[in-house]
């Protein structure tokens, strides 16, 4: 019974609380220019996977050859992605122990196979573009999008070192119209202060990451994660592209079946009065 | 040379088996309403999606596996390594969903057009309890992908019978076969999904039609076709053949039906996380709850009115039974109707309004299932929940003073 009580009760305070984050507006998620069929953006991204996310992350349930379905040869794939002692036909899993992984990062990497599936291409689109420095962190970074995120930002070379900037506002159509002009990763959040007659005003504090000086420009950045993202996307659902354009084959089979079915109805019901 | 002969084969069989006699009295000599219109479809398209769900099941048992270390890691498998294992996926995904579709539509019509009136009240009951079947069959089905919302969902409605007073905990205890949802629960759940509950809903299913061909097909005047028979062929003036009438014309029903499948299955098969769920694609973690859990859509009325009935007394066994009432209730119908017509065709205003009335709120509460709840949305699942019922229970006092319009003597 109390147990009921009790999990009832978490799911209703939990949803609360979501409830109340959502109204509050949350980071904004930004939409990557990912386009499902650009082989060369495919090509990139998983590039970088290999690169960045591969080595703490697995995909495994994702198999090497599978790659082909990006126009990369097999010859490409052994060269380029396969660990030396692998075959092609693994599962893209890595070398790190998990015993390490939780005693380094406090958490075991999540598998990437199905990430884009459960969070959408937009949550890790910015969340890959959300990473500033915070000293008070043990890895010494944290995420706008994902709070005290275990993950340090791995690719703080390319971006550079992204520092947190809150500007705050007395008035919300001021906040928002300095929101919406940022092209960065930001959020707006309520501030609630009680002055000293007891009144309680509201500020509006806008938070956003600065980006610093790396390898690439913000612009550049902002492309590489594109690609990257258009990669997890694939990799989520690597039969995607085959399935939508089979829809099309399929829904005009059946539209002309339909006429047909219909022909054969209006014959058959010419004598029923 | 053996020279073929189709009639003595038949004849053959016949001698041993009744074909030619269940053909003709089921098919071409069963006699149906000529006057079906687009809500006789769904009769059929159940019978399809039935018959999709237990083939391309079939094909998923083949490469799953029940096993809590595996059965996420399973899916994927057959979503990547097995040839075409995303299309039967997808298929078995968005026909669980289609399911509850055709069989909310089917059980409206029935609804619309009086079709639990005498004399067909057991079809109805029948049609009741292949719901719950059904409504079975899917939760057992959900837990298997093992991913967050299959755990967490299986945890929420095993719970709801923890809540019932005494037994209430052995009870959960019992239905788990463990002290919370594990391996355990995940290989019965799977017995029943693809054993225990598709043999009941196969019989069921056969009753079904077998009390539907005794008593006759209703229509959409509600007036019986056999009153009105040919004094010299003994056949209703107003019924034809089912074959071939009614299956060419289900044929477009079922063309019609496999576009709109189709392009959910080819071209949105989550469709917005309705028909598969984001969550569904973390693997189940017991020890990290997630933040909002709603059942796929087809529950959500009745996890609306769950959530919107307050504890009393220290327990919340009051949303158990609010929620168990709004489903049982259905089979009630056939006795809480007092009208002396059954087509919606010839009822009054007040019928009229409350069926409106009982629709708007199913689909608002559904919609409210859904969201996490707020003051205000917990307010009006509460206003529709009484509206829901109000339907039922006061319809033995409104269905008899509405002015009904008189029926025709014969379908129009």
């Amino acid at each position: 019974m109390n147990q009921v009580l009790k999990l009832l009760l978490a799911i209703t305070v939990s949803m609360a609380t979501g409830a109340a984050l959502a109204s509050a507006g949350g980071v904004r998620l930004d939409q990557p220019a990912a386009d499902r069929l650009d082989a060369a953006s495919l090509q990139r991204g998983a590039q970088a996977f290999v690169n960045y996310c591969l080595p703490c992350h697995t995909a495994s349930f994702m198999r090497y050859g599978r790659l082909t379905d990006l126009g990369f040869t097999e010859a490409q794939i052994k060269a380029a992605f396969v660990p030396p002692e692998g075959k092609i036909g693994d599962t893209m899993t890595n070398a790190m122990r998990p015993g390490d992984a939780k005693a380094w990062f406090g958490a075991l990497p999540p598998d990437l196979s199905v990430i884009a599936r459960a969070r959408g291409t937009r949550w890790l689109y910015t969340y890959l573009r959300g990473f500033y420095v915070d000293e008070t962190k043990p890895t010494g970074w944290n995420n706008l999008v994902f709070k005290d995120v275990g993950m340090p930002h791995v690719m703080w070379q390319l971006s550079g070192l992204g520092r947190l900037v809150e500007k705050e506002y007395a008035a919300h159509g001021e906040a928002e119209a300095a929101l919406s002009k940022l092209k960065g990763v930001a959020e707006l959040v309520e501030k609630h202060e009680a002055s000293k007659d007891g009144k309680e005003t509201v500020k509006y504090v806008l938070r956003s990451v600065e980006a610093g000086k790396g390898a690439m420009q913000p612009d550049q950045y902002d492309s590489y994660v594109v690609d990257l993202v258009n990669f997890l996307d694939y990799l989520g659902e690597p039969a995607k592209n085959k399935r939508i354009a089979m829809g099309y084959v399929v829904l005009a089979f059946l539209l002309v079946l339909f006429v047909f079915a219909y022909l054969l109805k209006r014959e058959f019901w010419k004598d029923v009065h | 040379m053996i020279k073929f002969d189709g009639k003595a084969l038949l004849g053959w069989v016949d001698a041993r088996f009744p074909l030619t006699k269940l053909w003709k009295e089921h098919l071409s000599e069963y006699y149906a309403p000529k006057n079906f219109n687009f809500w006789y479809y769904f009769g059929s398209l159940a019978l399809l999606v039935l018959v999709l769900q237990i083939v391309s099941g079939i094909w998923l048992t083949m490469s799953y596996k029940p096993d809590m270390t595996q059965a996420f890691a399973s899916v994927e498998y057959i979503m990547r390594d097995v040839s075409w294992g995303w299309l039967i996926r997808y298929m078995h995904s968005t026909g669980a969903s289609m399911f509850f579709v055709v069989v909310y539509l089917h059980m409206l019509r029935g609804m619309m057009y009086g079709s639990y009136r005498s004399p067909r009240e057991l079809l109805w009951l029948i049609g009741c309890v292949i719901y719950l079947a059904l409504m079975a069959e899917a939760f057992f089905g959900y837990l298997l992908p093992w991913g967050q919302m299959s755990y967490w969902g299986a945890q929420v409605i095993v719970n709801l019978f923890a809540s019932i007073p005494v037994i209430g905990p052995d009870l959960a205890v019992w239905i788990r076969g463990d002290y919370t949802i594990s391996d355990v629960t995940l290989n019965r759940f799977f017995a029943f999904h693809v054993v225990a509950l598709p043999i009941v809903l196969l019989l069921l299913v056969v009753v079904h039609i077998i009390a539907l061909h005794e008593v006759g097909s209703n229509n959409p005047d509600g007036v019986e076709i056999k009153k009105n028979k040919d004094p010299v062929t003994h056949l209703p003036r107003d019924g034809i053949p089912f074959h071939p009438y009614y299956t060419v014309k289900d044929i477009v029903g079922v063309v019609g039906f496999l576009i709109i499948f189709s392009a959910i299955v080819f071209w949105a098969p989550e469709l917005g996380g309705y028909f598969i769920e984001d969550n569904n694609f973390i693997p189940a973690d017991p020890l990290k709850t997630p933040e909002h859990i709603a059942p796929v859509w087809y529950f959500t009325p009745y996890y609306a009115m769950l959530r919107a009935v307050p504890s009393y007394f220290e327990t919340q066994v009051w949303g158990v039974i609010v929620m168990g009432a709004a489903v049982l209730i259905f089979f009630a119908l056939p006795w809480l109707d007092r009208s002396p017509v059954k087509s919606i065709r010839y009822r009054g205003p007040i019928y009229k309004s409350f069926l409106a009335a009982f629709i708007l709120s199913f689909l608002i509460l559904g919609y409210l299932g859904v969201l996490p709840p707020t003051p205000f949305r917990t307010a009006l699942a509460q206003f529709l929940t009484v509206v829901y019922f109000a339907f039922f229970l006061a319809m033995p006092w409104y269905s008899r003073i509405d002015r009904c319009k008189p029926e025709p003597e014969r379908v129009r």
